[in-house]
């Protein structure tokens, strides 16, 4: 680790992130499995992994959602790739199987409404007990454009519409007061609606009017993660990120590019966590990782932005112990998940945590809590609110449009 | 699942009733008031609802929506019941903890893409292994499009043509993959067959949709659609394009000249006359014995209606405040300061002539000696769509439906969360099935097999079909 840079890491939070696509991260992994290939659209299947990922000590679930691929035939869906279930429903079918896996869906922000958006964001809190965050992402797909009739967004409007959309989210999240809803029997006012707020987006694009429709999530405001580098540092720096996930080309650069990104965000002032990604492919029951992605590259090539790692559970435990301790965390990309599941939550997992270098598991902590995240006051929150008084409504007739 | 050949031209009542369950929000319908009451929110409330529901053997699961909440004199409405969850969000969640139930979400035609809703509910239908339903609506204001991209952008007339397109778009992307099209083994060299997947492309006035649809077939074929349009034109939407409609016909002399409109209206449209299900909302008020009831009707009246909800009901019409008048009095003698009654802020508030319905409802009140509160009380509780009675004497009732054919189940709106269903699977389930009018167990996996309905026909087949389709479509709505 001679290439870090001068400035100390802080001590990392120790979190272990694990992304579930159906069969595993590499686009072949559905012809290895024991299961059939239509395992990936299977909800038992996806039951059983969140599971085995809950009780292996990961302390997330991501759910990624590649959107509609521009293949070479846009008749055709790519040959190799299997189908998804959209990310957000399957967050939301593992909330009430799980008791400590914070679940994180990949919601475009592109080509969707950001108002549903956050509406179904919100209600995934609801439903895993105060677990869930956002993975955000921004598609350059011309197919998700077409689907939607809309032009295909590029270059900087991709962080614009980004940050558009996570301001309107956050916006809303606040947009009820925690106390709104009051079940006043004696004045049969079921909402105080002095703590219910317009939250009037007027961005470039669209405007919002809100309030939102389901009252502040359980967590206030859901933690956000970002790709490094999707969303503008001014963004950035005005905290519209919880979390960044960073990249590097090699595994053995991660650390010094954590360092790198964290002592440029300390300029601009705010703190997100910092997670590394990272694919794995692990020797098992006989079999070396460098012949199992062979076998799998056969099939379809992997390609993907991220670090790799190929080789024992030895060498990854070591290498996830030193990029923890720059990281805040690590989200693993299992190449096969059943295979490498395995591996991870026998020999990996338990001995991070042997080595006291993961974050503990604490049943129905809330995802903020994890990340360290104090719960926020709504931005609209004034004053401790004054008894309830009679009126509930304004003589202000017909005035509103 | 059935599959029929030739469309019935007679209707032919199956003797049978389903149940389905709305869980409620915003309207007055809900008491929350009393010690029993618990949270509309928590996800505990939905998931008890929802199996006690399915340990009744019902057939769905409601949830409705509004896109904007609604308000009182331009401010968010106090009483109102607001915050229900995505609908089906909360249903990919209940998903997991029930097993034959379907799950059925309000989805506004309006506010959303069609490929990406249909995307999405094709999801659901997937991960529910085939109950998910979408209860198909249509707004036109833009005061709810004020939360939204496309803003307000719709005509009140067009509503149900661009309705229908945004349907018939929906369905073509469900039908766009053959049947079996997932590699059966790993061997193979493709994860799904080669041309086993439809492009569909829509060029329409309100939308364009170009699309590989991602995913294929559930169990159940497609989502079951449900309707609930009662006007000309979405009766004749409902002939046309659904499985269900969720009807506002519950008396059973209304209930059976509904049930001929629309059988007529579906053999019109070309479709068999037991094809579509009529389901309508209703309310039942159940106790041991039929003065029990009674007393227990007007128990939850008089929560469901408090001295400020009668208020705030007229100043709704009114257009102005009317504290000052007492709930227990004669209607206001002042008249209503707007010309029209609030344009639509929400589900349930109608246009009207303002002064004309006051003068009317004044007679009406004065005529019957109804006070502010009996009178808003006798307007908006549904009176012809409650159930009151010992559970013995609804059986009865409902027993009558069935041997008719009057409807083919009722969809219930429980006005106790999270306990309202409890005596109704406990008593009147058990006394529907000893009538022999109510299923003893789930007929299937899916809300297709267990609503009775038969695998639907593929809407095209063929890009040149799709195509031709779209031509179509683009004809009518542009």
């Amino acid at each position: 680790m001679s290439t870090l840079p001068a400035i100390h890491g802080p001590q990392g939070r120790g979190l272990l992130l694990l992304e579930l696509d159906g069969a595993g991260s590499h686009p072949a992994a559905w012809r290895v499995t024991r299961s059939a290939p239509a395992v990936s659209l299977a909800p038992e299947h996806l039951r059983g992994a969140v599971l085995t990922a809950e009780s292996a000590g990961f302390h997330a679930a991501t759910f990624s959602d590649p959107g509609l691929q521009d293949t070479a035939l846009p008749d055709q869906p790519d040959p190799g790739t299997a189908a998804r279930l959209n990310a957000l429903q399957r967050a939301a079918f593992a909330g009430p199987v799980t008791r400590s896996l914070a679940l994180i869906p990949e919601v475009d922000t592109v080509y969707t409404e950001p108002f549903h958006v956050s509406t179904q964001l919100a209600s995934l809190d609801y439903v895993s007990g105060g677990r869930a965050g956002w993975l955000v992402a921004a598609s350059t797909s011309a197919a998700d454009a077409g689907a939607v009739g809309r032009d295909t967004v590029r270059g900087a409007r991709l962080a614009r519409e980004a940050g558009d959309s996570i301001e309107v989210s956050r916006r809303l999240w606040d947009s009820w007061e925690d106390d709104a809803v009051i079940r006043e029997v004696a004045t049969g006012r079921y909402l105080d609606v002095d703590k219910l707020h317009y939250v009037d987006v007027d961005n470039d694009n669209y405007s919002v009017k809100g309030p939102s429709i389901i009252p502040r999530p359980l967590q206030g405001q859901l933690p956000v993660l970002a790709p490094a580098g999707l969303l503008t540092p001014e963004d950035v720096a005005a905290g519209a990120a919880d979390a960044l996930l960073v990249s590097a080309p090699a595994p053995e650069l991660l650390a010094a590019e954590i360092a790198g990104i964290r002592a440029g965000l300390a300029i601009g002032g705010s703190e997100p966590a910092l997670i590394a990604e990272l694919d794995v492919v692990l020797d098992s029951r006989g079999q070396t990782a460098a012949d199992r992605l062979a076998a799998l590259n056969g099939h379809t090539a992997w390609q993907s932005p991220r670090a790799r790692f190929v080789g024992s559970a030895v060498e990854l435990t070591e290498l996830l112990a030193g990029v923890l301790a720059w990281a805040d965390g690590v989200r693993l990309h299992p190449a096969v998940l059943e295979t490498d599941l395995e591996e991870l939550s026998q020999l990996v997992l338990p001995e991070l945590r042997r080595r006291g270098l993961l974050a503990p598991i604490t049943p129905g902590a809330t995802f903020r809590e994890l990340l360290g995240l104090a719960r926020p006051a709504s931005r609209y929150a004034t004053a401790p609110s004054t008894p309830a008084s009679a009126a509930s409504v304004t003589p202000t007739a017909g005035a509103e449009n | 699942m059935n599959h029929s050949t030739r469309p019935a031209t007679e209707f032919t009542p199956s003797g049978q009733l389903q149940l389905g369950v709305f869980f409620q929000g915003v309207n007055s319908g809900t008491v929350w008031k009393t010690a029993e009451s618990g949270s509309q929110t928590d996800f505990e409330s939905f998931r008890r609802i929802a199996q006690t529901a399915e340990r009744g053997l019902f057939a769905a699961f409601f949830l409705g929506e509004g896109l904007r909440l609604r308000e009182h004199l331009g401010r968010p409405h106090a009483l109102d019941v607001a915050g229900r969850p995505d609908a089906q969000t909360a249903l990919a969640a209940l998903a997991a903890v029930t097993t034959n139930i379907g799950l059925v979400a309000t989805q506004n035609t309006t506010y959303n893409d069609p490929a990406d809703l249909a995307h999405r509910l094709s999801s659901l239908d997937l991960l529910s292994g085939g109950r998910a339903a979408w209860n198909i609506v249509t707004t036109d204001n833009a005061w709810t499009g004020a939360n939204f991209r496309r803003g307000g952008y719709l005509d009140h007339a067009d509503r149900y043509t661009h309705a229908e397109a945004f349907v018939q778009t929906a369905k073509r992307i469900w039908d766009a993959w053959d049947d079996d099209p997932i590699a059966a083994s790993a061997s193979s060299t493709r994860w799904a067959a080669e041309g086993a997947v439809r492009r569909v492309r829509h060029n329409g006035r309100h939308y364009t949709v170009d699309v590989t649809p991602r995913l294929p077939r559930s169990a159940q074929y497609r989502p079951v659609l449900f309707q609930a349009g009662d006007s000309p034109e979405g009766r004749e939407f409902a002939a046309r394009q659904a499985d269900v409609i969720f009807s506002a016909h519950p008396q059973l002399d209304d209930a059976l000249d509904f049930r001929r409109d629309i059988v007529a209206r579906t053999l019109r449209a070309g479709r068999g006359a037991n094809d579509v299900k009529i389901m309508p909302a209703s309310e039942f008020i159940l106790a041991a014995t039929p003065r029990e009831a009674l007393e227990k009707k007007a128990w939850v009246r008089s929560l469901q209606i408090g001295p400020q909800q009668a208020i705030a009901y007229l100043e709704q019409f009114w257009g102005r405040e009317l504290q000052g008048y007492d709930p227990d009095g004669p209607l206001p003698e002042i008249d209503p300061v707007v010309e029209e009654t609030s344009e639509t802020r929400g589900s349930g508030f109608h246009g009207a002539k303002a002064r004309q319905l006051a003068d009317q409802w004044r007679a009406e009140a004065k005529e019957q000696g109804l006070s502010i509160r009996q009178f808003v009380s006798a307007k908006t509780s549904r009176g012809d769509s409650t159930f009151t009675g010992s559970y013995s004497e609804v059986a009865d009732r409902l027993a009558e439906y069935a041997r008719t054919g009057a409807v083919d189940g009722f969809n219930i709106s429980p006005w106790l969360i999270p306990s309202g269903l409890d005596d109704i699977v406990n008593h009147l389930v058990p006394e529907l099935q000893e009538r022999g009018v109510y299923p003893k167990q789930y007929a299937g996996s899916t809300l297709r097999a267990n609503l009775g309905l038969a695998t639907p026909v593929r809407t095209s087949a063929g890009v040149e079909a799709a195509a031709a389709a779209a031509a179509r479509t683009s004809a009518v709505t542009g």
